[in-house]
């Protein structure tokens, strides 16, 4: 059960964007961003979904996997939806009754709010569905090692989030594994209250935080079984090349952001 | 006058059932895991069988072929996709409180269970499942105690954590963990997994202990095909989701070439029997060593007369 959680799992495929360099997709998502927070009328972000839809149909991900990825959303988009909607001032009152009020500003806010949080995660997940975890890392270590003449420790941080993505669904099959066992003892995690629950947990917590850490220092010892020093005068096996592809895509993203950043200028 | 009688016929026949209901009974079980996915799997495909009380089974088959997917159907964790599984004549997803039942007296000793251990100290982590059950503080203390004796455990070792044991310790601490529930059939897979010899036979002991004391069924899977046909009276051999074979350990090793082709391994004595016989020596497969010692001594008897 816990197997279905597929929240920006890497989905194989051979389109364009998947064959784009992971730099070139990091640059482009953090423009994409910044774009969508300079948007601010009805026709820019038309002009955004667009561009979003054009990315996701050349990326050939099934609209399907895309939507259930957003379904741990849900209440974040409620939530969001329902503040913007009561708690925006405006001239153009529809509803008052009680302590609510209802306006047309409001309406449009909350809308455009959701539409914006809807973008910007499925723009996220298109980056996590067309690349590979290591391609993922592999960029954002090259991306941010100017960053090592401050001392920050890039190679190690790429690293650990490397081993950390790795090893997810390793933990996920050690809790079901765990949950059965617990529960052929007799445990129960469906029924009691809120606190009882919470117990519940303790004979799955403790041994999976046993076995992570029984994992951890096995891996230790075998990456220094074969010598592992850390990042400095390491090579890679695959090298990171820009293609021309990747400076069609730097066009694509420096058009689309001086157009949003013109109609945000001239109000649209 | 004639309700009466048939009252009573029905009385009877359902009696009779119950006296005849086998113990332990699957039928037409059938698992399918994701099912209506692309990841759709079959992991158990019609599978039946009987189990007595007091019977020791062994269940061989390679990695992949449906064993452990079996062994959590008969204590309720997994739902059928199909078929049935009967405890007394009574299927155990009926409701949830006979499947609940049925966790307590079906116990399930999975693979490497001392990495399930949790609790401050041993007494503590072996009473976690009696305590589940709702017992009485001074049953709970009779149980742990007990469970303890079967696999050895010292007095003094209750009192210390688990963490603190050897790894063959540790296994032993968590197999109590089940012992303690009483089961009425104990399943175990792979119990003396990673263990050195002389933990293995301990282990093996005490599983024979339990068995013997409190007339139990054991189920246990293995790939060491020297210790079920040593201690069981019954094999289950799995293969691709399918039940293929199911006999005494004779019966199954004289399919010591099907067994093989199946990826399994054989007893070694058997194996010897086999190339024997290969060499057109008049022997039959043997799967213990009393009985290679048996028919070599009748083989060489044999040809001293002649």
């Amino acid at each position: 059960m816990l197997k279905d959680i597929t929240l920006g799992q890497y989905f194989p495929g051979n389109s364009f964007i998947h064959r784009l360099d992971p730099r070139a997709k990091l640059i482009m998502l953090v423009v994409y961003i910044v774009a969508l927070f300079v948007a601010v009328s009805w026709i820019s972000y038309g002009v955004m979904l667009a561009f979003l839809i054009l990315c996701i149909a050349v990326s050939q991900i099934p609209l399907k996997s895309i939507l259930k990825g957003m379904k741990p959303l849900l209440v974040i988009l409620v939530f969001t939806g329902l503040l913007n909607l009561f708690l925006t001032d405006g001239n153009t009152v529809l509803v008052s009754f009680w302590v609510i009020t209802i306006t047309l500003e409001g309406i449009v806010r909350a809308i455009l709010m959701v539409a914006r949080i809807l973008m910007l995660v499925t723009g996220t997940f298109l980056l996590t569905y067309t690349t590979s975890p290591i391609a993922l890392t592999d960029g954002l270590e090259a991306l941010m090692s100017p960053l090592k003449k401050l001392r920050l420790p890039v190679h190690e941080l790429a690293m650990m989030m490397c081993i950390a993505l790795r090893f997810i669904p390793t933990l996920i099959e050690e809790t079901d594994k765990i949950m059965s066992a617990q529960k052929a003892r007799g445990a129960d995690f469906e029924t009691g209250n809120l606190l009882q629950r919470v117990k519940a947990l303790v004979p799955i917590l403790i041994p999976l935080f046993i076995s992570a850490f029984r994992r951890a220092d096995e891996l230790a010892t075998a990456m220094e079984c074969r010598c592992y020093h850390g990042g400095d005068g390491r090579t890679k096996m695959k090298l990171l090349r820009y293609s021309l592809w990747d400076f069609e895509t730097f066009a694509i993203g420096a058009v689309l952001l001086a157009g949003i950043i013109t109609l945000a200028w001239f109000g649209l | 006058m004639r309700a009466d009688t048939l009252q009573c016929g029905e009385g009877l026949t359902r009696r009779e059932e119950t006296v005849l209901a086998p113990f332990l009974e699957i039928k037409n079980l059938s698992h399918i895991y994701s099912g209506g996915t692309p990841f759709e799997h079959i992991a158990l495909k019609d599978v039946s069988f009987r189990v007595e009380r007091g019977e020791f089974i062994g269940i061989i088959g390679h990695t992949g072929s449906g064993k452990s997917t079996l062994m959590q159907h008969l204590n309720g964790l997994l739902k059928p996709t199909s078929g049935e599984i009967l405890l007394d004549g009574v299927d155990i997803w009926t409701n949830k409180k006979i499947t609940r039942q049925a966790r307590f007296r079906v116990g399930l000793v999975f693979q490497y269970p001392e990495y399930q251990l949790f609790e401050e100290t041993v007494y503590k982590d072996i009473a976690f499942g009696p305590k589940n059950m709702g017992l009485k503080e001074a049953e709970i203390d009779r149980r742990v105690r007990e469970a303890a004796g079967f696999v050895g455990i010292t007095e003094e070792q209750l009192k210390v954590s688990p963490f603190d044991l050897s790894g063959g310790q540790k296994r032993r601490v968590a197999i109590a963990g089940v012992i303690a529930m009483e089961p009425e059939i104990l399943i175990l897979d792979e119990p003396t997994a990673g263990l050195d010899p002389v933990g293995r036979e301990g282990i093996l002991e005490n599983i024979q202990a339990y068995r013997r004391a409190k007339n139990a069924t054991v189920m246990m899977v293995s790939h060491s095909m020297s210790d079920v046909a040593r201690l069981t009276d019954r094999l289950l051999v799995m293969n691709n989701a399918h039940l293929v074979m199911d006999g005494t350990p004779g019966q199954v090793f004289t399919h010591a070439r099907e067994l093989v082709e199946m990826g399994l391994d054989i007893p070694e004595v058997t194996r010897v029997f086999l190339r024997l016989q290969e060499l057109g020596l008049p022997v039959q497969p043997v799967y213990s060593v009393e009985q290679a010692v048996a028919a070599l001594t009748a083989l060489k008897e044999g040809k001293g007369n002649a």
